[in-house]
């Protein structure tokens, strides 16, 4: 892990991708339970439609673990400053997410060299669904 | 409408204990494959004192709230609400066994196309159990009420 050399890193490198399976609903249920986020909107299908949705769909946060985890085979988690995201689009069931990420700046804080990096979630078919940025300290 | 009175409402503050058990079945859930993140040794080895909660675990720990009486109190409706923004700023580590406390308020309240969709943001700041700062979070949810 962590192989990386941070001294070396430029902007506009890019991370290794992650490449997720479908989204399924064994998925859904085993991250409703594991995160604590127990809306029948990702769970209950009677309950999705009710709502006026076709069907149960990922949480957010879902994505949004799956791009930390982009983050820190990457770096140590040690490093990471800040982490923020807008979720733009609902993942669907069936949906094989990729999470990527590029270095868009370098800057110093206090003493401490810092990058950003640009990450996103992009399906099968090319659209994205969550964009977001992450600081990481050198 | 959910009504901008409640702008800068603090929620009573938690007490929650990161449980290792929890962060093996999210690292299960979320498919991590670094064993720091479920093998305490992996994770001594890597030099934390335990199991270190994943960047995003602290949301999760805030589902503990013991009450959700102020979602009611708010006019949140479940069946209607998106995930609209999520971000974190990390000042230390948490790790399985720390207590934390949550210190959460509704930091905004606004609307957006003629209230058809309406916006409430929480911020909250987290602190373990010496008293030190661990994190900040801001968290955007949308009601759809069209």
């Amino acid at each position: 892990m962590n192989a990386i050399s941070l001294e070396k890193i430029n902007v506009g490198d890019t991370l290794p991708p992650l490449a997720l399976p479908p989204i399924n609903r064994t998925t859904l249920a085993l991250f409703a339970g594991a995160s604590g986020d127990h809306n029948a909107i990702h769970i209950d299908t009677d309950y999705a439609r009710r709502a006026g949705m076709p069907d149960v769909f990922a949480h957010g946060m879902l994505s949004m673990a799956y791009l930390a985890r982009l983050l820190t085979q990457w770096v140590d988690q040690r490093q990471l400053r800040e982490f923020g995201v807008r979720f733009l689009g609902i993942t669907h069931l069936g949906h094989q997410i990729t999470c990527t990420g590029t270095v868009v700046e370098r800057f110093e804080v206090d003493g401490e060299q810092r990058i950003k990096v640009e990450v996103r979630t992009t399906n099968q078919y090319g659209e994205t669904k969550i964009v977001g940025d992450a600081v990481i300290a050198l | 409408m959910i009504d901008k009175k409640h702008i800068g409402r603090q929620l009573p503050t938690f007490l929650v204990t990161a449980e290792a058990g929890q962060l093996r079945f999210f690292a299960k859930a979320t498919g991590e494959t670094n064993p720091v993140y479920f093998d305490e040794q992996a994770a001594r080895d890597a030099g934390y004192p335990n199991l270190p909660l994943p960047p995003t675990f602290l949301f999760s720990l805030e589902f503990q709230i013991p009450s959700n009486a102020w979602r009611d109190e708010l006019g949140i409706v479940t069946a209607r609400i998106l995930h609209g923004e999520e971000s974190f700023r990390y000042h230390r580590m948490a790790y399985a066994g720390d207590t934390l406390r949550f210190d959460v308020r509704i930091a905004d309240i606004y609307d957006k196309k003629g209230g058809a969709l309406e916006f409430v943001v929480r911020e909250t700041r987290v602190t373990n159990q010496h008293g030190e700062h661990v994190a900040d979070l801001r968290s955007v949810l949308v009601q759809r009420n069209s």
